[in-house]
C-alpha cells in the first residue's frame, strides 16, 4: 500500500500499478467500507483501477496524507467482508446496427470474425465495472472476450455520439455524453447513462455486473423515446 | 429579475459545488474562485453557499427590474452604470436602483469576479448544488453559461431583503459604503507563484525536465478553461516508458499529456485520468490560479504538504476574519 498526496486536500491510496482484478475488486469493496466509517472531513471516496482516493473537506485541519492512512487501515483491520459487495447487475439494451456500430466492420476485419460473431461473443459476455470517470456515468468495464481485443483507434472521432458502446484491448466503455474519443464503437444503448434528476444519476457505479442485450433498431427508438 | 442584455465572454451561475459525487464520475465543480466568491456572498448578507453569477474576463451588461444589493468581487472591471451614470464600485455592497443597468466591461486585474445579490437567484439546486455543469448541460440556469434576453429570477424576497440589509449597513455613502473589501486571491505582479507539491510521476521524469518545470515561467493558454489551464512553455518528456494505469485526479492536479504541454486541472476536471501527474497545486493557491486570464504568467515553487496545510490555515483565517469585518458592519 503507498499513500501520495493529491494537494493538501486529497490522498490516493494505492495497491497496484497495473490492473489486477482481484486488487480492483477488494479496492471497491475499501472504498464501502470507507465511506461508511462516516469521517465529517471525507467529502468523496473514489475508487480507481488500483487504489482509491479520498477527498477531504477544505476545512480539515489535519494531514490528508495520515488521516487517509488512518481511515484505510481502520477499514481494512475491520475486516472488509464480501457482503459488502453490491453485486448488481444491470443489463444494458444494444443496438448493433451499423449506423450505431460505427466501427463493427473494422473489428471484424481485425479479428477475423464476421459481424454476427462479433455480436454473439460481445453479447454473451459478463463484464464488471472496474472504474467510474472521466465523465459523469462513464463507466470503464472488464470482462471482453479476449478473441474481441483490439487496440484503440489510429485516429480518435471528433465526436463519439452518447450512448456508444466502444471497446478497445481487453476493456469496454460506456460514453455517457457526445465527445471525441478513440475506442472502437460496437453498438449504442438507447438509455441515459446519466440523467442528473434521476434518484439514481447514474446508470452504473464501481463493481457493477454488467450484460448487453443486443435489440434491433424499433426497440431502440422505442426505449429512446421513453428516455 | 435581472435581464441579460450582453452576456459576456462567459457568465454563468456558480456556488462552492457539488460533493460526494465523484465516485460516479462527477467533479464537484463550482466557483473557479471560491473566496471572492464567499466574500461577494458576506458583502450582500448572503450565506457564503449562496450562489451567484461567475464573470469570466470580458463581462455581462444587465438590467436590474427592481432595486437590488448586490456586490461584485473577485477580477477587477472597467465597470460602470450607463444607468444611472456613474462607475460601480466594486468588493462592496452596492444598491442598484429599480431599472439601473451596470455593464462591467473588461477585466483589467484577474480574470473573474463574482457577481452576487441579496437572497440570492431563485433556482433549484440540482444534485445538491446551483453550480452550473457546462459540459453535463445542467445546474444552475439551464445548464448553461447566460445568453442576450436571459431573465434570471431573484428570491420573490429580493426587494425587501435588499432594503433591510442595506439598511443595516453602519456607513453607507450614497448608495454603497465607504469601504471594500480586498482581495485575497488577485496578484499585485506577474508572474504569481503557485506551491505544488511533487506529483505521483515526479520521479518519472529526468532532473532536467524537473528543473525545467520549475524554472520556467508558463503563460496561461488562450484554449483554457472551467476544466483546466493548459500551460504554454517548454515540452515536459516523461522518461518512464511503462503505462500509466488510470487514477484518480483533483482539483490542481497538474497532468503531463502524450503532447509534453502540462495542464493544470481546475473546477470542471475530470475525475480520473491516465496522465502522468508532475505536480499537485496547493489548494490556497488554486483561486489564485484560476484569476489568471489567457496569458498570464505563472510560476512554480515546490513545497511540502506541511507547508500546503499552513497556507490552507492561513488562508482559511484571513478569510474568516474578514467575513467577520463585514458581518460586524451589518450590525451582526
Amino acid at each position: 500500500m503507498g499513500v501520495v498526496p493529491l494537494g493538501d486536500l486529497a490522498a490516493y491510496v494505492e495497491f497496484s500499478r497495473t490492473l489486477d482484478l482481484e486488487v480492483n475488486a477488494l479496492v471497491q469493496r475499501l472504498a464501502v467500507a470507507v465511506q461508511a466509517r462516516g469521517a465529517p472531513y471525507i467529502r468523496d471516496v473514489v475508487p480507481a483501477l488500483g487504489g482509491l482516493a479520498l477527498h477531504f473537506d477544505p476545512g480539515f485541519e489535519g494531514n490528508c496524507v495520515s488521516a487517509a492512512v488512518e481511515l484505510v487501515e481502520g477499514a481494512l483491520k475491520d475486516g472488509i467482508s464480501v457482503s459488502a459487495d453490491v453485486l448488481r447487475t444491470v443489463t444494458v439494451p444494444v443496438c448493433y446496427e451499423p449506423e450505431f456500430a460505427l466501427d463493427l466492420q473494422e473489428i471484424s476485419q481485425k479479428t477475423g470474425l464476421s459481424r454476427e460473431e462479433i455480436i454473439e461473443r460481445h453479447s454473451t459476455g459478463g463484464y464488471r465495472v472496474l472504474m467510474m470517470g472521466f465523465a459523469p456515468g462513464h463507466a470503464y468495464m472488464g470482462g471482453l472476450d479476449p478473441k474481441l481485443a483490439v487496440p484503440r483507434r489510429a485516429t480518435p472521432r471528433a465526436i463519439v455520439p452518447a450512448g456508444s458502446i466502444a471497446i478497445a484491448n481487453e476493456q469496454t466503455v460506456v460514453y455517457p455524453y457526445s465527445i471525441s474519443g478513440g475506442w472502437n464503437v460496437i453498438g449504442r444503448t438507447p438509455l441515459a447513462l446519466f440523467d442528473p434528476e434521476r434518484q439514481e444519476p447514474s446508470l452504473f457505479a464501481s463493481g457493477d455486473r454488467v450484460r448487453f442485450k443486443p435489440i434491433d433498431r424499433a426497440e431502440f427508438m422505442k426505449l429512446a423515446v421513453k428516455r | 429579475m435581472i435581464r441579460v442584455l450582453r452576456p459576456g465572454l462567459q457568465t454563468s451561475v456558480q456556488d462552492q459545488g457539488r460533493y460526494g459525487l465523484q465516485h460516479i464520475g462527477l467533479c464537484p465543480g463550482g466557483a473557479m474562485d471560491p473566496v471572492a466568491l464567499s466574500l461577494a456572498n458576506a458583502l450582500v448578507g448572503n450565506p457564503v453557499t449562496e450562489a451567484a453569477l461567475e464573470i469570466t474576463v470580458i463581462g455581462p451588461e444587465l438590467e436590474f427590474e427592481s432595486e437590488t444589493l448586490i456586490a461584485v468581487c473577485g477580477a477587477e472591471f472597467a465597470g460602470s452604470f450607463p444607468h444611472p451614470p456613474g462607475t460601480l464600485p466594486q468588493s462592496r455592497p452596492v444598491l442598484v436602483p429599480a431599472g439601473g443597468r451596470i455593464n462591467l466591461g473588461r477585466a483589467s486585474r484577474g480574470a473573474r469576479a463574482y457577481l452576487a445579490v441579496a437572497g440570492g437567484f431563485d433556482l433549484a439546486p440540482v444534485l445538491g448544488s446551483r453550480s452550473t455543469y457546462i459540459p453535463g448541460a445542467f445546474g444552475g440556469f439551464k445548464g448553461r453559461a447566460l445568453r442576450h434576453g436571459d431573465a434570471l429570477p431573484l428570491k420573490a424576497d429580493s426587494l425587501e431583503l435588499s432594503r433591510e440589509r442595506f439598511g443595516r449597513l453602519k456607513r453607507k455613502r450614497e448608495r454603497s459604503v465607504p469601504w471594500s473589501a480586498p482581495s485575497h486571491t488577485l496578484a499585485d505582479r506577474e508572474p504569481i507563484v503557485v506551491h505544488v507539491l511533487e506529483g505521483q510521476h515526479f520521479a518519472d521524469f529526468d532532473a532536467n525536465v524537473q528543473r525545467a518545470f520549475f524554472d520556467t515561467v508558463w503563460r496561461v493558454a488562450s484554449d483554457s478553461n472551467r476544466m483546466g489551464f493548459r500551460l504554454a512553455g517548454p515540452l515536459l518528456a516523461r522518461t518512464a516508458t511503462d503505462e500509466i494505469l488510470s487514477g484518480p485526479t483533483c482539483l490542481g492536479t497538474v497532468q503531463v499529456p502524450a503532447n509534453g504541454a502540462p495542464i493544470a486541472l481546475m473546477a470542471d476536471h475530470q475525475t480520473t485520468g491516465g496522465y502522468p501527474k508532475i505536480a499537485e497545486i496547493a489548494s490556497a493557491d488554486v483561486p489564485r490560479l484560476a484569476q489568471l486570464a489567457p496569458g498570464g504568467q505563472v510560476h512554480f515553487a515546490k513545497c511540502s504538504l506541511e507547508m500546503a496545510a499552513e497556507l490552507r490555515k492561513h488562508t482559511r483565517e484571513a478569510v474568516q476574519a474578514q467575513l467577520r469585518g463585514i458581518a460586524w458592519e451589518y450590525g451582526n
